[in-house]
């Protein structure tokens, strides 16, 4: 008798046998890191939400929803550029694939650009981590660091597409693989979701 | 159905469905930013909407609707218990608002 048959003794075949939930093991490892990078994001969200609760003197410093309504449209499309790319993947056309999923590549890249110009901007007003000249000084705080959080998720995502773009228009790479990191740009866009009214149109200047 | 199965019986039209209905979500979330309405109001208001807008992305984006029926109820029971449990501390914050001492003096 094997190590492994010694290991495995006593479980019904139904616990051993197949990956668990029917899923390939590799979603299944994305999955629950999309499951506790929710918590991450909203323990930031929840402890800032409790400390805008708590401070009277809340800031309010954003004059105009230009920038991230267009930030929130090319991070949407994008979702959709990786869906095609996905489709296409799945069809088996390679180059089609490839090409979507560089196209979502560059819309995170636009976005992220945006991101850092709309923190220059703040920036250049007198907004720093722990001082502003509109109220608390932990708005900064927050702020910085919860589309910190979310700039560096869209930066990894970016690279992570690029790098499995370019393995799957090498044959290393296949559409299973396009779709786990779907999975992960998906999420990202998610978030995004909660971080623009709780952080940005909860703090227009009305 | 796998997941797989799903996304090629289902055509590009439902993901333009999606698609386009997240986009007026979004767009519902600006204009509740500009109406006349008490923050706390709006603040349940919008967060309706981002419930909505996360719901239609994981069942549909993410394709948790065509995974197996014990998957979707894990990762849903999981996820929304552990975010209700990270609400216990509301009641310190409005104590911080009043500015009353804290509740273990």
């Amino acid at each position: 008798m094997s190590q492994a048959d010694l290991t495995m003794e006593g479980h019904s075949p139904g616990l051993t046998v197949g990956p668990a939930f029917s899923i390939p093991t590799k979603k299944l490892a994305m999955w629950l890191f999309i499951i506790a990078d929710t918590m991450t994001f909203a323990a930031c969200l929840v402890a800032y939400g409790f400390l805008r609760n708590g401070t009277p003197n809340w800031p309010r410093p954003f004059h105009s929803i230009t920038n991230v309504a267009l930030m929130t449209f090319i991070l949407l499309s994008s979702s959709l550029t990786m869906l095609i790319g996905l489709r296409s993947a799945r069809a088996g056309d390679k180059a089609g694939a490839f090409r979507w999923i560089m196209i979502t590549a560059a819309l995170g890249i636009v976005f992220a650009l945006l991101h850092i110009r709309e923190w220059l901007g703040l920036i250049d007003e007198g907004m720093r981590l722990f001082k502003n000249p509109w109220g608390t000084g932990l708005f900064g705080a927050s702020f910085f660091s919860i589309t910190g959080l979310h700039l560096t998720h869209v930066t990894c995502g970016v690279i992570a597409l690029i790098a499995v773009g370019v393995r799957y228009k090498g044959g290393r790479y296949n559409a299973d693989d396009i779709e786990i990191l779907g999975l992960y740009w998906h999420f990202v866009d998610l978030v995004w979701m909660f971080v623009v009214p709780l952080v940005y149109l909860l703090n227009l200047a009305h | 159905m796998t997941t797989v199965e799903a996304q090629k019986s289902s055509g590009i039209g439902k993901d333009l469905i999606v698609y386009v209905c997240l986009l007026a979500l979004a767009g519902l979330q600006f204009v509740i930013a500009y109406q006349n309405i008490d923050a706390s109001q709006m603040f349940w208001r919008m967060l309706t909407v981002a419930c909505v807008e996360a719901g239609l992305a994981v069942l549909f984006f993410m394709h948790l609707w065509s995974e197996k029926r014990i998957f979707l109820w894990f990762v849903g029971i999981f996820t929304i218990s552990v975010l209700l449990g990270m609400q216990y501390g509301w009641t310190d914050s409005f104590r911080m608002l009043v500015g009353a001492a804290p509740f273990s003096k």
